[in-house]
């Protein structure tokens, strides 16, 4: 299915979905759906409302349990993992919920020091430091760091909930729609910011979004949910693509606006 | 003349090593610096001896890998070398990571988070000052609420057309009332039992069995059954009351309904409280009824007292006042059920966290009002007399 350029083909690939299944009753949603990512590169996920986006991403980080299939993350069946092995593999990706799923009874510093606690033995004072240097990363202002996620704007949220998927410095990074209800200019500084970390700290990003600027913007492929399977492509390439929704997709007054 | 130390095993994932030259002193990392190691290397680059040279270089060029914690570390050294009066060369890194440095280095000049500690004196100081003023924008809040529900109250009398929502009301009426029969129904009679049992077990004594019947009649009808039904619907309604009304706030449909021109209090306040004003006396007189008679079911087992003579000292014991007295609470507590559980929801803010912890506030509140009111009740009536 992969529709990828030739020089990519040698590239390490972190994620591998084989033939997967999943079906709610007789709802098909994936059907013997292939896809790969890449090491290092920005892989945007789009599809009609309902093809199962978020189902996908859940899918990968284990939150969905699969009707079948295989997933390999770091060329391991996430199948065959016990308790321990999956916080492992869990210490090696950060995942952006939409409305940054940021734990409202902590402070955005602590949100970002949770992962620390959990699996690293790390002084109070290294893990200050280390927030307030993501806290920078992501663009936050100085004074969000001792504010409660009630205070805080949704762009905001969001920034925090990419600081705390970054806390660990994982490998990859999974964005739930990471511009959904954010203002132009929020939404292109977002887009500025993934690609830039992305860059600077060489991460693997998979993210689901319906935004045609961001998808223009950041990603290096597209992966396109259409009939229950996926089509991969740079934009250039599905736009050359006959189907009749990736033509509309890409190709509708919005399309061309992001073109 | 360098000397070199390991600052950790020589196998460790991450590691530098110090090289002394006569004015410079030369960091070297080497292996992966990561997050994982960094709370080791912390400690270890803190307690370098920087000696008397008057300059320093940090090498980054021999490290396999390093991410943005380990990137942090090597800022941090340089800065705080710097503030030692040494004169630190930039950074050398491998050009993949470029990019890293820049971002760790240039980007991030704020100081080190500060985790806010709930446990000084001052937070308390604080805490109680919030509590304090929280709680008299809370009584106003409540007069406000109290105001504009009677009222609308009042406006609903004189003119139902329009201002009482039949509908609802028969909804609320149903939900209140006959959908709560079978569990106050239950546990009333298992009251009944339990107070004819325990009640028996003491007048035995006496000789006195057939006044269990008197202590039935008069606990249950003047107080017991009364209180226990408010309890229970103040669990059961109230709380739904809030979740309900909060759920829609959280969901946006009650600034919804504003724009749209409903009025608030009308479309939810009204039916729920005048609904469960209609329903609770009606339980109340149900949960009278049930356990009596699962007092009497005890005085048959127990005591051998059959239901002819239950009943003829049962008449002896009670009079209509008795049974008034209990009745007459019951739209009054249902009152102050409705008024608290939706007083309790439309305080909902839009966060899902805040409608568990109303509801949770509204039970109690409403549990702990009825219970005070029972009690003044009960006062009034001795003055009075009944």
């Amino acid at each position: 299915m992969s529709a990828a350029g030739q020089p990519r083909q040698e590239r390490e690939v972190v994620i591998k979905v084989r033939q997967l299944v999943n079906a709610f009753g007789s709802q098909v949603l994936h059907d013997h759906l292939d896809l790969d990512v890449y090491r290092g590169e920005v892989l945007g996920v789009v599809g009609g409302s309902g093809t199962g986006k978020s189902v996908l991403l859940r899918s990968i980080i284990g939150l969905n349990e699969i009707t079948s299939g295989t997933i390999e993350v770091f060329g391991r069946n996430t199948a065959h993992l016990n308790e321990a092995q999956w916080r492992e593999l869990e210490q090696r990706w950060g995942v952006l919920f939409q409305e940054g799923a940021l734990f409202s009874s902590q402070t955005v510093a602590e949100n970002i020091q949770v992962p620390m606690r959990e699996y690293l033995n790390m002084p109070q004072e290294l893990m200050n430091e280390i927030a307030s240097m993501k806290i920078s990363m992501v663009g936050l202002p100085e004074l969000a760091a001792s504010k409660q996620p009630s205070e805080l704007s949704g762009g905001m949220k969001k920034r925090a909930g990419l600081a705390r998927a970054l806390a660990l410095d994982p490998e990859i990074v999974f964005l739930d729609e990471p511009t959904a209800g954010l203002d132009p200019i929020s939404a292109n500084m977002f887009d500025t910011l993934v690609k830039d970390l992305q860059k600077s700290l060489n991460l693997t990003v998979f993210m689901v979004t319906h935004d045609l600027d961001t998808l223009r913007a950041t990603t290096d492929r597209i992966a396109v949910l259409v009939d229950h399977k996926i089509v991969v492509g740079t934009m250039d390439e599905l736009r050359k693509n006959p189907h009749p929704w990736i033509q509309e997709y890409f190709s509708g007054p919005r399309g061309r606006a992001a073109a | 003349m360098s000397t070199a130390h390991d600052a950790t095993a020589p196998d460790a994932r991450a590691r530098f090593r110090m090289e002394r030259k006569p004015r410079t002193l030369r960091l070297v990392a080497e292996g992966e610096w990561t997050t994982k190691d960094a709370a080791k290397l912390s400690a270890a680059l803190r307690s370098i001896d920087l000696g008397d040279a008057a300059n320093a270089e940090i090498d980054g060029t021999h490290l396999d890998r390093i991410d943005s914690a380990g990137a942090w570390l090597l800022v941090r050294t340089k800065r705080e070398w710097e503030g030692k009066g040494k004169r630190v060369a930039p950074i050398a890194l491998a050009p993949i990571y470029d990019a890293l440095l820049h971002t760790v280095e240039h980007e991030h000049t704020a100081p080190p988070v500060t985790i806010h500690n709930r446990h000084t004196i001052a937070a308390f100081v604080e805490r109680v000052g919030r509590a304090t003023i929280h709680g008299l924008q809370q009584g106003l809040g409540i007069m406000n609420y109290v105001g504009r529900v009677t009222v609308e109250w009042t406006e609903a009398i004189y003119h139902p057309r329009g201002h009482l929502r039949v509908a609802a009301l028969i909804h609320q009426v149903e939900e209140t009332g006959i959908n709560a029969l079978p569990i106050v129904g239950l546990l009333s009679f298992l009251i009944g039992i339990v107070l004819a049992y325990q009640g028996a077990d003491q007048l035995k004594r006496f000789g006195a069995e057939i006044f269990t019947i008197n202590l039935l009649g008069v606990g249950l009808l003047r107080e017991i059954a009364g209180l226990i039904t408010a309890i229970i619907i103040a669990g059961r309604s109230g709380s739904a009351f809030t979740a309900q009304i909060g759920t829609m706030r959280v969901n946006e449909e009650i600034d919804a309904m504003q724009t749209i021109g409903i009025n608030i209090v009308d479309a939810l306040v009204l039916p729920r409280v005048i609904g469960l004003a209609i329903a609770l006396p009606f339980l109340t007189f149900y949960a009278d009824i049930m356990g009596l008679i699962g007092g009497a079911v005890m005085c048959y087992f127990d005591l051998a007292i059959t239901p002819e003579v239950f009943l003829r000292q049962l008449q002896e014991a009670i009079s209509l006042n008795t049974f008034l007295v209990g009745m007459i609470k019951a739209p009054v507590f249902a009152m102050i059920i409705g008024m608290v559980g939706c007083y309790e929801g439309l305080q909902v803010e839009r966060n899902a966290a805040s409608v568990g912890r109303l509801t949770t506030r509204s039970v109690v509140e409403s549990v702990f009002l009825v219970i005070v009111l029972d009690a003044a009740f009960s006062i009034i009536f001795s003055i009075v007399g009944i």
